[in-house]
């Protein structure tokens, strides 16, 4: 229910009644896939051959845009804020690295399957206790989860490798391509099948009646119980499905790298990912790859540039990140929106 | 005497210390045209939450057909067939009308948590909607945002979602409220034309629709009920008189 379909709908609307044909074409119309919808694609096809020495940026990428699009299904779909997302991404990442260094298991998408069954149950469980909840209670249930779970890690040193992490060495995707530590090769297009698995996911369910039914409950959650929807049951499906989706982002971050460390789980993780998820825009899909992109690039670069003994880059986000929330409606995709408006504005006139 | 529909027992509400239900014993019939009245802050929106099940009571039960619901989850108790219009207005403001009405039908024909075919696929579900909408004469506003109409539409909108669920029972909490009052005979005349088979409890101030609508009155003082019955036994009652219609005009 973007922008896109109160315009159109409301083009019907003016140019005559709306008779059910019409009715029901408003309704699909989101669903049809648009050319631009190509672009992240094209893009990420471009990066790999183009700039091979940013492989390993690139992948990381990857991997944050799909965290990010798990987020966006609860905070820009359903409305539930949480600051404790890094809970799924660190429990998909801690099952995938423990599969392989101390369960013998290193075929890689045998551990996503078994990470994206752990987060998603973990999602489930916590989901249905704490969505009782809203607002400020909710986001602190979720940032107390996260750093429980933290905690956890951290005393479970002997199986976690605490502080330090773990190294481990999964092996071949499928039995068949070796990860490629030096040029990111497969690494890339390992992280890259699974983003484009999920996002076709999300976008299924997004344009679905059931994700319709969660921007329902963000609309007017009173007036959802009133239509006799079963909201919390409908919220916590929401919640399962995105825990699933980041334990499967954490899985892949921590495979293609070979190790992990206690920050899978940390708070700033989930503060971080909320902010890349704010800056792209939410409830639109496509924030979630521009706020990524945007966010690990800005990192990067400013690391580059004025160098990593000072955290200068977290002063460039919060400048970028202040900016974008005063002058924007909805982070950067609010802003592209804006420009196709005045656009069509112009060639109207 | 015809079988009661909806029936609330010994019914009680407390906020902390405030009593705003107190021992309610109501009954709406088959095919009731009741109305409930009351000053300011008697308790009748709390009642149809606790009959929605928007709150729970503090003791007391609340009977559907005779069947016990008083623990009954909301959504639940709509598919069993009670449905409400709010005071305020509740509605999916930044979205279409269409895509409020087809909200509702979506879930009243168990659709709505469908994750794998795209919203619209479904005929029979638009059709509802639209025929929801054609049924209040709302389906040229169909693609408008519910901001971009006029506070009386929003609030025939809001007729439309609760007869698209297809009630037994149909709650209007002061469905003309707000709507200036040349506009409001538009509301009232779709309440006058509801179909026979639903029972409609009213909660309305104004006494000229009330005594028209309404075969029953009951009416509710300090979150009890003064009296109960029929228009010209309410009219005559003195303490009625004396405590509420006493008071001259309402808002
Ligand atoms: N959630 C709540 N918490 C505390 N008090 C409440 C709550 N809801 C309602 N009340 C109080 O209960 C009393 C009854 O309120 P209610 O809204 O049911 O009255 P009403 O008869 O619908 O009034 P009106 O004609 O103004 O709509 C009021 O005194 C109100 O302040
Ligand atoms: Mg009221």
């Amino acid at each position: 229910m973007s922008a896109d379909t109160s315009t159109t709908a409301a083009a019907a609307a003016t140019a005559g009644r709306l008779d059910r044909a019409s009715a029901r074409r408003i309704l699909l119309h989101d669903h049809r896939i648009r050319l631009i919808e190509l672009l992240p694609w094209v893009i990420a096809l471009g990066v790999f051959f183009l700039f091979p020495g940013y492989r390993l940026l690139a992948t990381q990428i990857l991997i944050m845009i799909l965290f990010a699009l798990s987020l966006d299904l609860i905070v820009g779909y359903a409305g539930i804020v949480s600051l404790g997302h890094a809970a799924f991404f660190g429990t998909g990442s801690y099952v995938a690295a423990l599969l392989v260094s101390s369960y013998g298991v290193p075929e890689p998408v045998t551990g996503v399957v078994a990470a994206v069954i752990v987060s998603a149950a973990l999602g489930f469980v916590t989901g249905w206790i704490l969505l009782r909840t809203h607002g400020l209670t909710l986001l602190m249930l979720t940032m107390a989860f996260a750093i429980m779970l933290h905690e956890l890690a951290n005393e479970f040193a002997e199986l976690t490798g605490g502080f330090d992490g773990i190294n481990f060495a999964p092996g071949p995707i499928l039995g068949i391509f070796d990860f490629d530590p030096l040029w990111y090769s497969s690494n890339y297009f390992y992280a890259l099948v699974f983003l484009f698995l999920g996002f076709l996911f999300v976008r299924a369910i997004i344009y679905s009646p059931f994700g319709r039914a969660l921007v329902g409950i963000r609309e007017n959650t009173r007036r959802m119980h009133a239509v006799g929807s079963p909201v919390l049951w409908r919220m916590v499906t929401a919640y399962t499905i995105s825990a699933g989706l980041a334990g499967l982002a954490g899985a892949i971050y921590v495979q293609v790298q070979g190790n992990v460390t206690l920050g899978v789980l940390s708070f700033e993780l989930s503060g971080e990912i909320l902010v890349m998820l704010i800056l792209g825009g939410t409830g639109r899909l496509y924030g979630a790859f521009i706020g990524a992109a945007v966010y690990k690039l800005l990192e990067s670069f400013t690391e580059q540039i004025l160098g990593t003994d000072q955290p200068y880059w977290m002063l460039v986000i919060g400048v970028v990140l202040i900016v974008t929330v005063l002058f924007t409606r909805n982070g950067f995709i609010g802003m592209y929106d804006d420009a196709i408006a005045w656009i069509r504005r112009r060639r109207r006139s | 005497m015809s079988e009661a529909v909806l029936e609330t027992r010994d019914l009680n509400k407390n906020f902390g210390a405030l009593q705003v239900s107190r021992n309610i014993n109501f009954r709406l019939d088959a095919g009731a045209r009741h109305a409930l009245i009351g000053p300011n802050g008697a308790g009748k929106t709390t009642f149809v939450n606790l009959l929605t099940g928007v709150l729970s009571p503090t003791d007391g039960a609340v009977l559907l057909n005779g069947r016990d619901i008083t623990h009954m989850r909301q959504d639940r108790r709509v598919k069993a067939g009670i449905a409400r219009t709010f005071q305020i207005n509740t509605l999916f403001a930044g979205l279409t009308v269409l895509e409020n009405l087809y909200l509702a039908v979506s879930e009243h024909l168990g659709r709505a948590g469908a994750m794998f075919r795209p919203a619209g696929a479904r005929r029979e579900v638009v059709d509802e909607a639209m025929a929801a909408l054609d049924g209040l004469r709302l389906a040229d506003d169909a693609g408008k945002t519910i901001r971009e109409l006029p506070y009386g539409r929003q609030r025939l909108v809001e007729i439309a979602i609760a007869l698209a669920l297809k009630p037994k029972v149909l709650l209007l909490d002061e469905p003309a409220a707000g709507v200036p009052s040349a506009e409001s005979h538009l509301i009232l005349d779709v309440i006058e034309a509801l179909p026979e088979d639903i029972a409609v409890l009213i909660i309305e101030h104004d006494m000229d629709v009330v005594f028209r609508f309404a075969r029953e009155i009951t009416v509710l003082v300090q979150g009890g009920i003064l009296a109960s019955g029929p228009p010209d036994e309410i009219a005559a009652n003195a303490e009625v008189r004396s405590v509420y219609l006493g008071e001259g005009t309402h808002d």
